[in-house]
């Protein structure tokens, strides 16, 4: 079509320029959409892949030395909090948990560390400086300590905010506790130094709003797991080691 | 063979990377150049996606510029870029998974990178698909060097570290040196940007006018 066009035909007619846009934008959509649907069983196995590696790398696998599917399924149990009882969870693995969260559906990964000790993920979502933020926490059994962590961002700035998805930032929660002396969920982000408490963790240089995001994130996140019955730890006012203490009389 | 690299072609491909620097001299693409820099790894990945970006829409609209309407030709440049990116972060998501988070937004943003523009409405109009391609490779380059010498300063001055690995030693820091906090912000990309330009600028003295 576009070859009959090529000679003698005036290129800045009107009638050339609409059938020539037409032509155009029929053949980019045909190709993008075509493009599109071809690949997309390919990206969406990438994308729950991701979201595993992501969970394991909470646990502290090495989400790029191991099989990831393999891993997932030998050391991760899907659950759902209902009525402050963890039950099983049939349906499709969810690839990002934002509307889950929204609709009230709080999944529980019950699972194993890379160092085999027992553990519970939990999934957050909150917001950045330019987008979505969101995240894996990985609990120790007790329910009170941080054992792991993986963050990572729509669209922080490189460098800068981006840097919530390095190891290293995400290392550093590991040992904090979730809570204060009050008995409230109180894990959160600092700006970089300024850390004084247990549970507060130093910030990213330079990306102070994704820093105050990620906290918010993890406070509020674990919050409403804590008050839908996930742990009672929290609700008592007590030291960590008294805790620990009742933890093991009761048993 | 000898035609597709003749000394004009030559001079198509090696102008760009110096004596006129699609950054430094035509001072296209700048709001990328202070985005993407704070670091090496995404410098140095923006500026191959760009050079690929160029080299292909400038193929492209060479090959088109006779059947373009004269009145819309922005909008089928625009066009033409639009679809090739998407299709770049598409096949990238399929197939490089893990480059396509690492470059998250900025491979949307290239497609409002002015150097593609630029480039296609100066040279691709007038010129052949190779002599296209070449002046799209060496405008990417060019594009890249920069990105790499403004991230290779920031991320040692304000990290300390170079492609993530730590470089200054840890004695330097006991003896009171500190990371500079400024080279993180984007305002210090500007300033690397001119002191670039202003070094060029001497080195180059016809440009001084």
């Amino acid at each position: 079509m576009a070859n009959d066009k090529k000679k003698g035909l005036d290129t800045n007619g009107n009638i050339y320029t609409i059938v020539y846009a037409a032509v155009m934008v029929v053949i980019v959509a045909f190709l993008l959409a075509f493009i599109s649907s071809a690949l997309k069983p390919k990206q969406d196995a990438n994308v729950e892949n991701d979201t595993k590696g992501q969970i394991l790398a909470a646990l502290g696998f090495d989400r790029k030395a191991v099989d990831v599917q393999k891993t997932f399924a030998e050391n991760v149990t899907d659950k759902v909090l209902n009525n402050g009882q963890l039950e099983d969870y049939d349906g499709p693995f969810l690839s990002s948990y934002g509307t889950a969260l929204k609709n009230g559906d709080l999944h529980v990964f019950v699972a194993k560390t890379a160092t085999g000790e027992d553990a519970y993920v939990l999934p957050v979502v909150g917001r950045g400086l330019w987008g979505g933020l969101w995240g894996y926490i990985a609990l120790d059994a007790t329910k009170t300590k941080v054992l792991g962590t993986y963050f990572y961002h729509e669209s922080e700035t490189a460098g800068l905010g981006a840097r919530i998805g390095d190891r290293d930032f995400q290392e550093k929660f590991i040992g904090k506790p979730v809570c204060d002396a009050e008995g409230n969920v109180a894990l959160t982000v600092v700006k970089d130094g300024a850390a004084k408490q247990d549970y507060e963790v130093n910030g990213v240089t330079g990306a102070t709003l994704t820093s105050k995001g990620v906290g918010a994130m993890c406070t509020e996140g674990l919050a409403v797991y804590y008050l839908a019955g996930f742990a009672a730890q929290c609700e008592q006012p007590c030291q960590q080691t008294e805790c620990d203490t009742t933890e093991v009389e009761q048993n | 063979m000898s035609k597709l690299f003749s000394s004009e072609n030559k001079e198509i491909f090696l102008n760009p990377l110096n004596a006129n620097n699609p950054i430094a001299v035509q001072v296209l693409g700048i709001c990328s150049a202070l985005a993407v820099t704070s670091q090496l790894e995404p410098a140095i990945v923006m500026g191959l996606s760009v050079t690929a970006i160029t080299a292909f829409s400038n193929v492209i609209i060479s090959l088109l510029r006779k059947t373009i309407p004269n009145r819309i030709r922005i909008i089928v440049q625009l066009v033409v870029v639009a679809a090739l990116v998407t299709i770049v972060s598409q096949v990238l998501k399929a197939f490089a998974y893990d480059v396509s988070v690492q470059l998250s937004v900025y491979v949307g943003l290239i497609i409002t990178n002015c150097i593609l523009m630029g480039r296609l409405e100066a040279f691709a109009m007038q010129n052949g698909p190779w002599e296209s391609f070449l002046d799209g490779v060496g405008n990417g380059l060019g594009y890249a060097l920069i990105l790499v010498i403004v991230g290779f300063v920031r991320e040692l001055l304000g990290f300390g570290t170079l492609l993530g690995f730590q470089v200054v030693p840890q004695c330097l820091y006991d003896w009171g040196y500190q990371n500079n906090g400024m080279m993180t912000m984007p305002a210090m990309s500007l300033i690397i940007v001119g002191c670039v330009i202003w070094v060029h600028r001497s080195f180059n003295k016809e440009e001084q006018k």
